[in-house]
């Protein structure tokens, strides 16, 4: 009797493991498959997708694709462009954002309900609606630099940047966090003389860490791996193409699949090995864009 | 005293400042001027001055009627059919082209539908701005339960106490951290027609009997090639989502269910389900505003087509604005979709507001 019960619960344990497994292969086969294809030769790797070998590294092994994919494309560049965008992004957009969230929940001052108030309804707006007049106002935006005023933002790194560097959401998750800090702490240090310069430097960035982690990721993310329509529109020379954009050289009139999968495992590693890495703050900072609207 | 220490306004407005005029410039500005672009004829670059030319953009957009097109009669007034026995009509064009019918220049048959012997034609000014509409709310309808319901049985199937369960969520997760970009394009592999992964896989659980599909390259299967997969690709997100409403619910409504001798089913319908609305709302609010702007996979996948079967208005849109230089035709369909935008979330307060 009593083994019938255990045997009951070791099946229904396996049950369970057996289900999450097969849902586990249903998210990992495409991407085993991007990986384990990216090593082999196109003739290959195309007899190879009847079978199970299509997710087996066998056969002719070898990292060729991945030297013809440099070939193919200055993969170089794109990769540091794309990385060269992502971060000064990030690093404005945190440094803005909190200093203005900052001062909303702070400082006391005249009218800074109503510029919050405005700043949130922004939320609404998806960009995909706005790309198309933005379009029309960077291309005749002036510049100041170093060789005096400068016509239009087309093609150029700053196009790519400046109009991502503050939105409503980091806005948002700095106020929330902000909120919940002890007042006393920063009228003590205002008590103490501190400028208000000091009590953002010294007293709320040092007890920030967890807010600063979940915007410099949703950003990282965002700049990374979902700038997609806007650099196509606004990029056209090769020397600022972001990775992403930079595909285009590989689905062409004809299609080298190993190639092409090089690619795509090369831009993709090292998100994922950030993810891995740190798991635990990538699904809390994602999970937390839910508590926007 | 606490007050005088906390106020000042020259700081307070000098940290909000550059916050407040980037959003202004880059986001609060073009969406303004998405509506008086849209009620002229800017281009992106032109030599003309740009002129007020009020609704007509949308006019040409959206621009819809009904015509009935009467049978083909021989001398003797009988119906003209074919060899099929099909009842033979005039051309559309004869209609829409005909100086006296000036209400009907320019517009093409979108679909048709027999009336009697009549036939009963609808015909738009831009067939395949509607055929962007009607694809955007296809997609937004389908993926909307299909992302959300799956990612509540994610939730659920997580949401147990095992060794190892968080490997299997970080597996889960994973497509999220990936670039739609890279997915539409490995999937569009997947989706081949004759090499493709998919068909390969069906072939051998079927022993062979399934027939293959060149999944993109059909206008009856290309838009829900694309629904599953951008579900397959978002399922993670919305799964963390619902798990975090999972453990706001109390253990102890579980061990009241549990000692009340609830079923599994009554459990989830009583406790479980109460107790996720507010989460519910907000992951068909997030899920539905994403499948508004779906761009990337069209882009990447189809281009619109097979027979502009996988347009979309964000895709209709960039095409115009960008492609054609049309400023003005671009940005009207943003006005349009925005407003699409806005009535779900006007739902989305409504319903959240009901229960507080």
């Amino acid at each position: 009797m009593a083994q019938v019960a255990v045997d009951n619960r070791g099946l229904r344990l396996f049950t369970r493991y057996l289900v999450l497994s097969l849902v586990a292969l249903v998210f990992l086969f495409p991407l085993v498959f991007m990986v384990v294809s990216s090593l082999k030769p196109d003739n290959q790797l195309l007899a190879d997708t009847g079978s199970l070998r299509a997710f087996m590294p066998v056969g002719d092994i070898s990292l060729d694709n991945y030297f013809a994919a440099f070939d193919r494309a200055p993969i170089g560049r794109f990769m540091m462009n794309s990385v060269f965008v992502t971060v000064v992004t990030v690093v404005l957009s945190i440094a803005i954002c909190s200093v203005a969230a900052f001062s909303f929940v702070f400082i006391d001052w005249n009218g800074r309900g109503t510029l919050l108030s405005i700043i949130l309804a922004t939320l609404i707006i998806p960009f995909e609606t706005i790309a198309v007049p933005l379009l029309l106002v960077v291309s005749r935006m002036p510049w100041l630099g170093f060789e005096g005023i400068d016509w239009g933002w087309l093609n150029t790194y700053r196009v790519q940047i400046v109009p991502w560097i503050v939105d409503a959401l980091t806005i948002f998750l700095f106020v929330q966090y902000f909120k919940d800090l002890p007042r006393e702490l920063i009228e003590a240090a205002r008590v103490e003389g501190a400028s208000w310069f000091q009590v953002y430097r010294r007293v709320v960035m040092p007890l920030s860490g967890p807010v600063l982690a979940t915007a410099a990721i949703l950003k990282s993310l965002k700049m990374y791996n979902e700038q997609y329509l806007w650099p196509l529109i606004v990029v056209q020379d090769e020397a600022h193409r972001p990775i992403m954009v930079g595909l285009g050289y590989f689905f062409q009139l004809d299609v080298a699949w190993g190639e092409l999968m090089a690619y795509l495992t090369l831009i993709s590693v090292p998100v994922l090995a950030f993810y891995l890495f740190m798991q635990r703050a990538f699904i809390a900072s994602i999970a937390s864009t839910g508590v926007k609207g | 005293m606490a007050s005088k220490l906390t106020r000042s306004n020259g700081v307070g407005w000098a940290f909000a400042l550059p916050g407040f005029v980037l959003i202004t410039t880059f986001i609060i500005l073009p969406f303004f001027f998405a509506f008086w672009f849209s009620l002229t004829n800017q281009r992106l670059i032109s030599p003309n001055p740009t002129e007020f030319i009020g609704l007509s953009n949308y006019e040409r957009l959206l621009g819809l009627d009904v015509i009935t097109l009467e049978p083909e009669r021989d001398d003797t007034g009988k119906i003209v059919r074919d060899e099929d026995g099909e009842i033979q009509y005039p051309r559309v064009r004869t209609i829409t082209r005909n100086p006296d019918f000036p209400e009907y220049k320019g517009m093409r048959e979108w679909f048709r539908w027999q009336s009697g012997d009549n036939a009963k034609v609808v015909i738009a000014s831009d067939v395949v701005f509607m055929k962007a509409l009607v694809n955007t709310l296809t997609f937004v309808v389908f993926i909307v339960p299909l992302q959300g319901g799956g990612a509540l049985l994610l939730a659920l199937l997580i949401n147990q106490r095992l060794r190892g369960i968080n490997g299997f969520r970080t597996i889960y997760f994973m497509p999220v951290v990936i670039s739609i970009v890279v997915i539409s394009l490995l999937w569009r592999f997947i989706y081949d027609g004759n090499d493709g992964l998919l068909n390969n896989i069906l072939a051998a659980l079927t022993f062979g009997l399934f027939e293959p599909v060149d999944w993109l390259g059909n206008p009856d299967t290309a838009l829900g090639s694309i629904i599953v997969m951008s579900a397959w690709q978002g399922v993670g997100l919305h799964m963390v989502i619902w798990l975090s409403g999972l453990q706001t619910i109390s253990p102890t409504l579980y061990e009241v269910a549990a000692i009340e001798g609830a079923s599994k089913w009554q459990t989830f319908r009583y406790v479980t389900w109460p107790g996720l609305r507010n989460t519910a709302i907000l992951v068909l609010i997030v899920i539905t505003m994403q499948a508004f702007a779906l761009f990337a996979q069209i882009d990447v996948m189809t281009n619109g087509g097979p027979l502009d079967s996988t347009q979309t208005l964000v895709f209709q849109a960039v095409e115009r604005g960008y492609g054609k230089q049309d400023i003005s035709g671009g940005s009207a369909i943003s006005v349009i979709l925005f407003f699409m935008v806005l009535a779900i979330s006007l739902v989305q307060r409504y319903l959240t507001r009901e229960r507080s």
